[in-house]
């Protein structure tokens, strides 16, 4: 064979593939730029702009706080109300957009994938990264509200940063799944909305999860999002007990879903320019 | 070290059309209906389309198609719609993966089925260019050296940090075929690209295709248009149905393929059934293209005369019946249309019942290369149209016997009967 020439070998693959993650590396550039653009599209030709990104966690946490906070009152494991839900809803509403995004991106993108190669999990990974600028915006508004309600967090912070992973492993995982079935069957489309919102009342945003006893409380953090605004809260907020055992057994469910979605992704994959 | 470039073994491509009814009884449907989702959603999670054992349609749209293609070499394939060129160039870009078979690309690859895929509407020309060079596979570096050269190439220096939104069609496929031109793969595998434009601009395509074949890299060119197949490549591959039917040098396989195409394309004939829809008063029969010794034929050289002939047939004695025939170009420009009572002795005359055989005689050198489209019309000015059959008929004017430079404007390109002489010794001024 000669050296230094790039042979591609074309076939039909069967069944369960290898994920190619060193061939997704091989294009990050080109990811990037498709990060670049899905960020500066997004709020064009709207007359507010970015801060949309705001306006969602912030009605969202007014409504929360009317009705659940004081109407219902429910309890908030002695925080203020209102930053006990926003400091949820900011990787919420990552997640939540990130999904109504990705979940949509492959059908959008039908024309290059009709038309171009790559690998395809470009598509939905730019359409949940570019989300990141959202959650940055939403959140210096967190930080001025602990300015406020004179909140200071300790090293606990730094907790920040894996818990952050966590959110981006989920968002992607589920997205992942969603995508690729939204290529064969747009019923999917239909269910985002619903999705979201049960999703929503399935995460502790609106109350805490002290509410549950053990072991539930633990199997309820199944749900990989309940492990995420826990930590957050207690990361930020100081909320009194770690949350350790529930962000495990979240991050494990991340995880699963993660590795399923990106298999799953990639056995659909082939069949994408053919049928979308 | 290997010569090969693009290895193409067997290569198979099936698609499937769809499920088949299968419900019998109503209570079949309702269980199905009822059970069906459920089913689905099983399957869904299973990763698969569908269901083995379902009887579906299923059709081929490659079948053992190989051959070769040697470094250096432009490769042309051509073939009839349906014949697979697309699926085979999807395959080789790997947009879509074969049924069956293998192929290999020794090199670096870059695919054009399209110019300006991925290009965002609100994005500017200059944003533009970053993200289609990424997407056609360019690195950043590559894309900052070569910026320039692309505006330049563009000629749409002055908008290019507007969003192409704003760009007239032309300027948008300037920039997007600018793009596309500054690639430098190995190998390149382009669609017909081309077919997009204005003349003008389609020349400058070829020419910038010209110029990559003579740099020594290997192209695949898939094109229905014959004068650029023969002009480009060295070898052809003619598909039909799905399979190679011809591979050889270009000039044999294409007029092989022009000949074979006779009485597919050549020549149209329409039942009694298929027009009894439109009138009973006046029908067309048959239009064939036909070389000067009434041979039928698809492709015609530039400079040799070619005649239309249409026959139709009168039920009913009718004054100024007139038959019409349009000539549009590959870019749907009507070049000019003739009618049979054109010549003054037509004028007014009645033409009884019977079966008419109407010929045209439409001189050489007048028709630039390229691929034509002729549609029918039967009327009587000002009173009735009895019928159209518009794309009646399509043949190809061959660049044989061309001796006009290539990048000559305009839709027709007559040779014209020039004199010219020398009048004076010099002209003095004042």
């Amino acid at each position: 064979m000669e050296e230094g020439i790039p042979v591609i070998r074309i076939e039909p693959t069967r069944g369960w593939v290898a994920l190619q993650l060193r061939e997704l590396w091989a294009y990050r550039e080109m990811l990037g730029f498709l990060i670049w653009r899905d960020i500066k599209v997004r709020y064009k030709q709207t007359a507010l702009g970015a801060a949309w990104a705001i306006i969602q966690p912030i009605s969202t946490m007014v409504i929360f706080s009317l009705f659940f906070g004081r109407l219902g009152k429910i309890p908030s494991d002695g925080i203020p109300y209102p930053i006990f839900a926003y400091t949820a809803l900011v990787p919420w509403s990552f997640f939540a957009q990130g999904l109504t995004q990705a979940s949509n991106s492959l059908v959008g993108s039908a024309n290059l994938i009709k038309k171009v190669y790559f690998p395809r999990l470009a598509v939905p990974i730019a359409a949940v990264t570019s989300g990141l600028v959202d959650l940055a915006l939403a959140f210096t508004v967190l930080l001025g509200m602990m300015l406020y309600f004179g909140i200071v967090p300790g090293v606990k912070v730094l907790w920040l940063a894996p818990l952050l992973l966590l959110t981006l492993t989920t968002s992607l995982g589920v997205s992942l799944w969603l995508s690729a079935l939204n290529v064969h069957f747009r019923d999917v489309r239909h269910v985002i909305p619903f999705l979201t919102q049960f999703w929503l009342f399935a995460t502790p945003i609106a109350y805490p999860s002290s509410l549950l006893s053990e072991p539930w409380r633990t199997l309820y953090s199944l749900n990989p999002m309940v492990g995420v605004v826990e930590g957050f809260r207690w990361a930020l907020l100081g909320t009194e007990t770690a949350p350790g055992p529930m962000i495990i057994v979240s991050s494990v469910a991340a995880l699963a879903i993660l590795v399923s979605g990106t298999f799953y992704f990639r056995r659909l994959e082939k069949t994408f320019a053919d049928v979308i | 070290m290997s010569e090969i470039a693009i290895r193409v073994v067997e290569i198979g491509k099936e698609f499937r059309l769809g499920k088949r009814e299968k419900y019998q009884t109503f209570r079949d449907t309702i269980a199905a209906f009822v059970g069906g989702p459920f089913q689905k959603v099983g399957k869904m999670l299973r990763g698969e389309a569908s269901d083995p054992a379902d009887p579906i349609e299923t059709f081929w749209a490659l079948k053992d198609v190989s051959f070769e293609v040697k470094r250096g070499d432009v490769i042309g394939v051509i073939g009839g719609n349906g014949a697979g060129k697309s699926t085979l160039l999807k395959i080789l870009s790997r947009i879509t993966e074969p049924t069956l078979g293998f192929a290999e690309i020794h090199g670096r690859v870059a695919s054009l089925l399209e110019v300006g895929t991925g290009f965002h509407p609100e994005l500017t020309g200059r944003e533009n260019i970053y993200l289609n060079g990424a997407i056609l596979g360019m690195k950043q570096k590559e894309i900052d050296r070569k910026f320039d050269e692309i505006v330049d190439f563009s000629e749409v220096e002055k908008f290019i940090d507007t969003p192409v939104k704003h760009y007239s069609s032309g300027m948008y496929l300037r920039l997007a075929f600018a793009v596309a031109a500054h690639l430098e793969p190995e190998i390149l595998l382009v669609d017909e690209v081309l077919a997009v434009g204005d003349a003008g601009f389609q020349k400058k395509c070829l020419g910038k295709m010209g110029a990559v074949a003579k740099q020594g890299r290997t192209v695949l060119f898939v094109s229905h248009n014959m004068s650029a197949v023969t002009q480009l490549c060295g070898t052809v591959v003619q598909l039909e149905k799905g399979k190679v039917r011809r591979i050889g040098p270009s000039a044999d396989v294409v007029n092989a393929y022009l000949a074979s195409s006779l009485g597919t394309e050549i020549k149209s004939s329409w039942s009694s059934e298929s027009s009894a829809k439109s009138n009973s008063e006046v029908r067309f029969t048959s239009a064939r293209a036909l070389s000067v010794d009434e041979q039928p034929l698809s492709g015609i050289n530039f400079n040799e005369t070619l005649l239309i002939e249409i026959v139709y047939e009168v039920m009913i004695p009718m004054r100024d019946l007139a038959v019409t025939f349009h000539l549009h170009d590959s870019m749907g420009n009507l070049v000019f249309e003739s009618m049979d009572t054109d010549l003054p002795e037509w004028r007014g005359y009645v033409k009884e019942p019977g079966l008419y055989h109407a010929v045209a005689k439409v001189p050489p050198a007048l028709l630039r290369p390229g691929r034509y489209h002729i549609s029918l019309v039967s009327f009587i000015e000002g009173v009735r149209l009895f019928e159209s059959i518009k794309g009646a008929l399509a043949f190809d004017v061959l660049d044989v016997g061309y001796t006009l430079q290539p990048k000559r404007h305009g839709i027709v390109s007559p040779l014209l009967d020039w004199k010219v002489r020398r009048v004076k010794d010099r002209v003095t001024i004042g």
